[in-house]
This record gives structure tokens, sequence and C-alpha cells, in this order.
């Protein structure tokens, strides 16, 4: 890399053409890098238990539909179709609530002139880096002390107070909301909540969308809180399902076509929203992360 | 309130500071009941005797500073186990993050070339975004069925007539197995990160520093790198951060027993299991507060170096 930079500096064609190449070769290697793993999870999601035995292979086989059977009448987790729509009753849930309050709060902080304004800033900001590990212990005893166990009001309720997403959101309004909107909205009649709620949120869309996106997929792949709050099978999210699964393979014993399948069905529903909603989601993380 | 549509000036004497604390009131009362008391009540848990003995619960017992010695007492073999921990968190966060961000600048630095103009930059940076999003207990479920004793890895090896490598009873390949995927993970990550700090340089003084003739070499180390390192500082001490939650990969891969020999057990493992399968509050109160305190400097850090940066911006409205 750094060799064949000195060449383009003396204005030389063919080495222009030759970092290219190399840039151009190190792309693909980080493209496999990164994908490869997906390939071979797919492949082997193909694959019956005897075939995956016998070794390794990259074209796929014909047992796709089999493993899907196998994993989908999986006792052992409960019910998978059961985990995914859990999962996404949690997730679609967090994400809209999280992303509607911490806006609020953002917006309320940027817009109204109160008292202990900055200093409600400060304080999120402030409480932005602790790690939800360390108040893990109170928040589970809490949760016991309410009869809240198994439930999924304790994954989702504590969602409306999210620091990272109210700090997107303010950087956003700072920047995108004129509060002349807000002004005027007021002469002609209309009440703080519905100026929040029908003039100013469609202009914070993108801004919503992109925190809804990575709310979601948080959440989806949520494996710590969870695991402490829900211990019936019933009420499983997937993660919990996987490490049940991976409990279970020692040796030859399970079914790994089914394994590979159970993983496949985790990671899918978020394959596919990142395919349609990549350019968003590449956007936002710069916008969220890197301050000033 | 909005009665008097026709009088404007009027509408500037009234307060809307009732409706600032209505807007941020349900994120705070949440904070609050969900965050806030949690935490000190899990630092309260630090200075009491609290467990369970098989079915009989041992405790509260006001012990002042003992789980904290306890934590800190070297077992008979010498060692301590929260520093063991400690230890092995920040061993797989380094064998992770070193690839991570050296992989991160390369591409950062390849993607805003001007000379270069690489083509399909939507695609590749897609691409390796992905890995980030998916959940980390399937990649660390994936790996661990790649590499296990009857995996495909292990295949290949005795299909050449070589013996089963066991990856996961051995430290280093245990340990680095778990560094891949984060670096996996991350990568794509830190690299849109960087790439927005490249952007944010004036352009200007990559213009004058070609007039005048300098390699890219030194384009690179004398421009790029020095003017990144507020961001890189960023990059590496908010990752830091990440790394100390470590807690998914290997508590997937080795079943929350941090094998082999806990070598690979993290201190979030070592908090979850003190929570969820001995029950010993006291103990996981200690270890939080521990947590909490290596965060909080590390927090501090990073306020630190992207304070100027913040005043600056305030300076200019």
């Amino acid at each position: 890399m750094a060799s064949h930079m000195e060449y383009i500096d003396k204005g030389n064609k063919t080495s222009l053409l030759i970092a290219k190449i190399v840039s151009y070769i190190f792309l693909v290697f980080v493209t496999v890098l990164s994908l490869f793993s997906f390939y071979l999870l797919i492949i082997n999601a193909t694959r019956s238990n005897a075939q995956l035995q016998a070794g390794f292979t990259l074209l796929p086989k014909e047992h796709f539909i089999d493993n899907l059977v196998t994993a989908w009448n999986d006792q052992s987790i409960f019910f998978l179709p059961q985990g995914m729509l859990n999962s996404f009753i949690v997730s679609a849930c967090t994400c809209i609530i999280s992303t509607y309050f911490s806006a609020m709060t953002a917006y309320g902080v940027c817009v109204y002139d109160f008292k202990g304004r900055n200093v409600a800033h400060k304080f999120i900001i402030l409480v932005m880096m602790i790690p939800t590990q360390v108040s893990a212990l109170g928040f589970v005893k809490l949760v016991n002390a309410l009869g809240l166990t198994n439930t999924y009001w304790p994954l989702i309720i504590p969602a409306i107070a999210a620091p990272a997403t109210y700090f997107y959101m303010k950087q956003y309004i700072d920047s995108t909301l004129p509060l002349e909107i807000v002004e005027a909205a007021r002469v002609d009649g209309s009440n703080e909540f519905r100026t929040f709620n029908f003039i100013c949120t469609p202009i914070l869309k993108p801004a919503l969308a992109v925190q809804m996106i990575f709310s979601f997929v948080g959440t989806w792949n949520n494996f710590f809180t969870p695991a402490l709050i829900l211990d019936k099978k019933e009420v499983w999210t997937l993660p919990i399902m996987l490490s049940v699964v991976r409990s279970r393979i020692n040796s030859q014993a399970g079914d790994m076509g089914e394994v590979y399948m159970i993983i496949l069905l985790a990671i899918v529903p978020v394959v596919v929203v990142y395919l349609f909603l990549s350019k968003f989601i590449i956007g936002g993380v710069t916008l969220g992360s890197v301050k000033g | 309130m909005s009665s008097n549509t026709n009088a404007p000036v009027k509408h500037k004497s009234i307060s809307y500071a009732k409706w600032g604390y209505l807007f941020i009131s349900p994120f705070f009362v949440v904070y609050i009941f969900c965050s806030l008391v949690p935490l000190f009540s899990t630092f309260y848990s630090a200075f009491f005797e609290d467990y369970m003995d098989g079915l009989k619960h041992v405790g509260p017992t006001f012990v002042g500073f003992e789980n904290f010695v306890t934590l800190f007492t070297p077992k008979s073999s010498g060692s301590i186990d929260i520093i063991n921990y400690a230890g092995n968190t920040m061993i797989m966060w380094i064998m992770g993050a070193v690839p991570q961000i050296v992989f991160a600048l390369l591409l950062a630095v390849i993607f805003t070339s001007e000379r270069m103009k690489i083509k399909g930059q939507t695609f590749f940076k897609t691409v390796i975004y992905m890995p980030n999003l998916i959940m980390a207990s399937a990649f660390a479920m994936l790996f661990f069925t790649l590499f296990s004793n009857v995996g495909p890895i292990n295949q290949m090896l005795t299909a050449n007539g070589g013996e089963i490598f066991e990856f996961f009873n051995n430290k280093w390949s245990a340990r680095s197995i778990v560094a891949f995927i984060n670096f996996l993970m991350w990568f794509g990550n830190t690299t849109i990160l960087l790439m927005a700090g490249i952007m944010g340089i004036d352009q200007s003084l990559f213009e004058a520093a070609s007039i005048d003739g300098a390699t890219s070499v030194q384009v690179f180390f004398r421009i790029t790198l020095p003017l990144l390192m507020p961001i890189i500082i960023y990059v590496v001490i908010t990752a830091l951060i990440g790394g100390l939650q470590m807690f998914d990969v290997p508590q997937i891969i080795s079943s929350g027993k941090g094998s082999p020999n806990n070598t690979t057990k993290t201190l979030v493992m070592a908090l979850n299991n003190y929570i969820g399968t001995s029950k010993n509050y006291g103990m996981a109160g200690t270890v939080s507060i521990v947590l909490f305190i290596i965060t909080g400097v590390l927090s501090f850090v990073v306020f630190r170096t992207t304070e100027p940066k913040k005043e600056k911006k305030g300076g200019k409205k």
C-alpha cells in the first residue's frame, strides 16, 4: 500500500494504474472476507447432516426445505417461528417508542427555553457512555420485585430513554429544523403537541428513519438483557434460542444442517432490511457518532 | 393559549417553558426509574454479602468493602480472577482492534483518494458494513460450528492426513476466533467514521502539499494522519469502551464457561455469571463498580479529546 503510493506522484499513468489494481485487489479481498461466512452459512443450510459430515463444498445441495422443516419443528427451543415473532414484537415496539420519545426530548431541549435546559442536555451526554451492563443487577432486582420477569415490558419501556438517539436527534434538529416553523404554527393556533407531531416530525423523517433502523437492529440482536429477564421458553427471543442450540452442540450429537438453518433464519430479516436501506444506514453512522 | 391569534406580539410574552418540561419528562422519568435507580441499587449491593448457597439465601448482610477485598484477593494459584478477566477482555480486544484500525485506515484512504477515483464504492461500503448489523450471537454460533472438532475446517485438516486441531481447547486459537469476529464486525463501521474524518480535512492542504512535491506517503504521514488523530483517538476509545462490554461472542462460543480454563472469560461474562447463574449479588455489584470506574475514566478521556472542537463550533454560532 505504502510503496505503490509513491509512484503516483511522478504523474506516471502506469503507476496510477498499478495503485488502482492493488486497491481493487484489496477491496475484493475485504469483500470476500465480509461475505464468505454468509456464503458458507447459506450453502451449509442446504445440506443434510450426512453431507455436512462428509466434507466441505462450495455448491448448494437440495436439503434446504428438509432443514427448514426440522428447524421449524424443533421443540428443544420451543418453536422457532414463535422466537422470530417474539423478537419482532420486542424490536418493533422498542424502535417506535425509543425513537419517538428520544426525538421528543431532543425537540423539547432544542425548541423551548426553560430553566435547567442546559443541565438536562449535559446530563444526557454524561450518562450516554454508561454501559447498560453496569446497572443490570439493580435492573434485574427491580424487574423481579415488580413481578415483570418473562414479560417484554422491561425490554421495551427503558428504551424511552435512549441517550444516543437523543444526541443524534438533537444534532439533527439543531441543523435542520427552522424555529420559524414552530412560531408560524403557533400563530396559526396549533397546539405545541400538534406542532411536534404533525408539522415537525415530517421534517425530521430521515433522521427518525435512521434511528428506528438502528434501534430495531440493536434490539433484534440484543442478548445480554433478554437473557437475564426471560427464562421461559415461550417468551425467548432469537439470541437466547441460539445460545441454547449452541450448548446442545457437542461432538456429533446435533443435526448440523438444522443448526445452520436456525442461524440463517435469525439473521435473514436484518439482512433483508439492510439491503433495502443500506444507503440510509451507512449515511447515518457518521451523523450519529462523530461530534463537532 | 392559542386563542389570541391576531396579536402575535403578545405571544412573545407567553412562556412556553412548561412545554419544554413536558416534552423532556418521559425521558427523564424513565431514565431515573429504569437506569439511575438500578445503577445506585447495584452500587449499594456491592457492600453486602448476598448470595444463594444452594437453595439457601445468605444475607444480605452489610460487610463494607469486604467484597472488594475478595475480588482482588489472589487465589491459591497466585492469580486474581478479576485481573485475569480484565486481561482476557483487553487481549481479545487488542487482537481485534489493531487489524480493525489498520484495515479501516487503508480502506478510508482508498475510498477518499481523488486520484484513484475508485468505482463501485457504494457496493464495497455496503458489503463491508453489513457484518456490523448481524447478530453477534449468530456470528459466534457460525464460527463455533465452522471451527468445531467436526466442523468443515477440521474436516479439511483431517482430509489431508492431518490430525484434528481442537480450536476451542487452545487459548490462543479460541481468543483469535473471538478477536477475528470482533474485527470482522467492526472494521466497516470504523472505515465509515474515518472516511468522514478524512473528508473533513481542508482539501487545500493536500493541493498545497502536492504543489510542493510531497509524495503520497509523506502526505499520509504528515497531513492525513496528524489531522485525523483526534478522530482516530475518538474511534479507538469508543471502541475500547465497547470492547470492555464484550460478551455475546465469547459467551456463545464457550457456552458461558470462558473455556479453555477461563482464558476467554470477559468482565461482563463474569458479571452475567454472578447475576444469573450463581446469584451472588454482592460480587455482581462489586464487578459493576469496577466496570463503571474503568468506563468513567475512558469516557473522561473521550470528552477531553472532543471538547475543544465542540467549543469552536459553539463559538461560531
